[in-house]
């Protein structure tokens, strides 16, 4: 067997990996696991991922979790262009840099909103209150400015001239609060500007594929009870 | 009904949700952490991992076979979602939240405990298995990472050994890698902070600090 990635594209950072995978042409079976079926949390997919979350990935005997993980893995074993994790040790390192900082910023606060905005009122079928939202959106507009003026700067990507495997997982990061009806990049011509350049290194076909999922969850049906409570206590520790 | 972080409330003591001035603070926390030259680097691990490029130190650190490379990057992965954060969380409700006049309810504390158990556990059936250290054979920057987050409870009283044989072996296995002398050093004085508070030596932080402090207080979950 090849190599096997078992995604869902509701989930940002199984859109990062799918689009690296898509993009740099890597022969790969698609997996399809339905988070919110609770698919991720049957015995079958346990044993490629004990942790039970998605991105994962199978290669042969070999099995990986963590999207960060994933996608340097491919990088190393694909050959890909240079720019996706640059050789050069510093420029690498600022990839690094960001990559570590994403799991508990923004990732953080575009999950909250998406789940607080739309996923728990409308999939979950329970409302959360304006403080509770409020205190979201607030925090995702602290991080998102974070992100332009400590690591986009004037920068034509977010680590330097070309586009790396930062902006790919930040640009996905992003499309989670944009699918929840959040106006992130309004009043941020220089965001905007960097979002038209990375969906351009992309391809504007692959980008919309790959965002279809996200950009319609505003119009998921509610769950039905026993999903609701299998997933809920997941959630609750998964947005805490 | 409704919902916040844990289904409970937001809030710290204060009763208040964080607001947006906070969050704004917590900006100005972004210390550099590394200086070569005109280069600044921030983040643990993008760090070491600098370091063991630049200096070409020994290979088991960062491993250049892909798939054990694969591995040290699935555990920081991993590190970053479910071992930052949670196990820097007794510090603050023993030590910082005091310091600033603040209690954390008994509530968080006990959930902090109940998270921080499981990952411990998920620690050893997922990573440390039946190897000698986290990502294989040999040590290398994910036990570091690990060490020095698990060590911070520790540091404030809770025995997070106890009862866990294998993962007791494979901090002592670390740490005698490490050497004692080195340990010492670099753990002396998280290790006394206990004792350092009953003293009264920690220095009271500065105002201009507390807004930040209340953020951070406010996001235990
Ligand atoms: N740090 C992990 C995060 C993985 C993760 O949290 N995946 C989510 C979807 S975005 C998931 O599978 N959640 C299911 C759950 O927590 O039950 C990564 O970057 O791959
Ligand atoms: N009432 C509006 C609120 C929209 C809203 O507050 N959007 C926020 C984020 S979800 C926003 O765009 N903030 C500006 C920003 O993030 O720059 C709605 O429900 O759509």
């Amino acid at each position: 067997m090849g190599l096997e990635l078992y995604l869902d594209l509701l989930s940002q950072p199984c859109r990062a990996v799918y689009i690296f995978a898509k993009k740099n042409r890597i022969p790969f079976e698609l997996r399809p696991v339905d988070l919110l079926k609770g698919q991720h949390l049957s015995d079958a997919f346990a044993q490629v991922n004990p942790l039970k979350k998605v991105p994962a990935l199978k290669d042969g005997n070999f099995t990986l979790a963590e999207s960060v993980a994933i996608l340097l893995y491919l990088t190393r074993k694909y050959k890909v262009p240079d720019h996706w994790y640059p050789q050069d040790v510093q420029a690498c390192a600022l990839v690094d840099e960001y990559l570590a900082w994403q799991h508990t910023a923004l990732r953080r606060s575009c999950l909250r909103a998406l789940w607080h905005k739309v996923m728990f009122p409308i999939f979950l079928g329970e409302p959360v209150s304006p403080e509770m939202l409020e205190a979201t959106l607030a925090e995702l507009d602290v991080t998102v400015q974070l992100l332009e003026d400590r690591f986009l700067q004037n920068k034509t990507f977010l680590t330097g001239p070309h586009i790396s495997l930062a902006d790919l997982v930040a640009i996905t990061e992003l499309m989670h609060p944009v699918g929840a009806g959040c106006q992130v990049f309004e009043g941020r011509p220089r965001l905007a500007a960097w979002r038209q350049r990375v969906e351009a290194a992309v391809g504007e076909d692959l980008f919309r594929e790959a965002h279809e999922v996200i950009l319609k969850a505003k119009d998921s049906p509610p769950a039905d009870p026993t999903i609701k409570q299998k997933l809920m206590p997941l959630v609750l520790a998964m947005i805490q | 009904m409704y919902f916040g972080i844990g289904g409970g409330k937001t809030s710290c003591s204060t009763g208040q949700l964080p607001s947006k001035e906070l969050f704004q603070s917590n900006k100005l926390w972004q210390v550099p952490a590394l200086k070569d030259g005109d280069f600044i680097l921030t983040e643990s691990s993008a760090i070491l991992i600098y370091l063991s490029s630049k200096y070409q130190t020994a290979d088991h650190w960062y491993p250049s076979d892909l798939w054990a490379r694969a591995r040290v990057h699935e555990y920081l992965g991993w590190h970053a979602d479910s071992i930052r954060g949670v196990f820097g969380v007794p510090l603050w409700t023993k030590v910082l939240a005091p310091l600033i006049g603040v209690h954390v309810p008994e509530e968080k504390v006990e959930r902090n405990r109940t998270t921080m158990a499981r990952m411990l556990q998920q620690l050893e059936d997922k990573f440390l298995e039946d190897r000698a250290f986290l990502t294989g054979q040999q040590v290398s920057l994910a036990d570091l990472m690990a060490l020095e987050e698990l060590l911070q409870p520790v540091a404030v009283g809770y025995d997070l050994f106890e009862g866990r044989p294998r993962l007791a072996a494979w901090r002592e296995r670390v740490e005698a890698f490490l050497g004692s002398d080195l340990f010492q050093e670099t753990h002396g004085p998280i290790l006394n902070i206990l004792e350092q508070m009953v003293n009264k030596q920690i220095p009271k932080p500065p105002p201009e600090v507390h807004l930040f402090m209340l953020l951070r207080i406010s996001n235990i979950p």
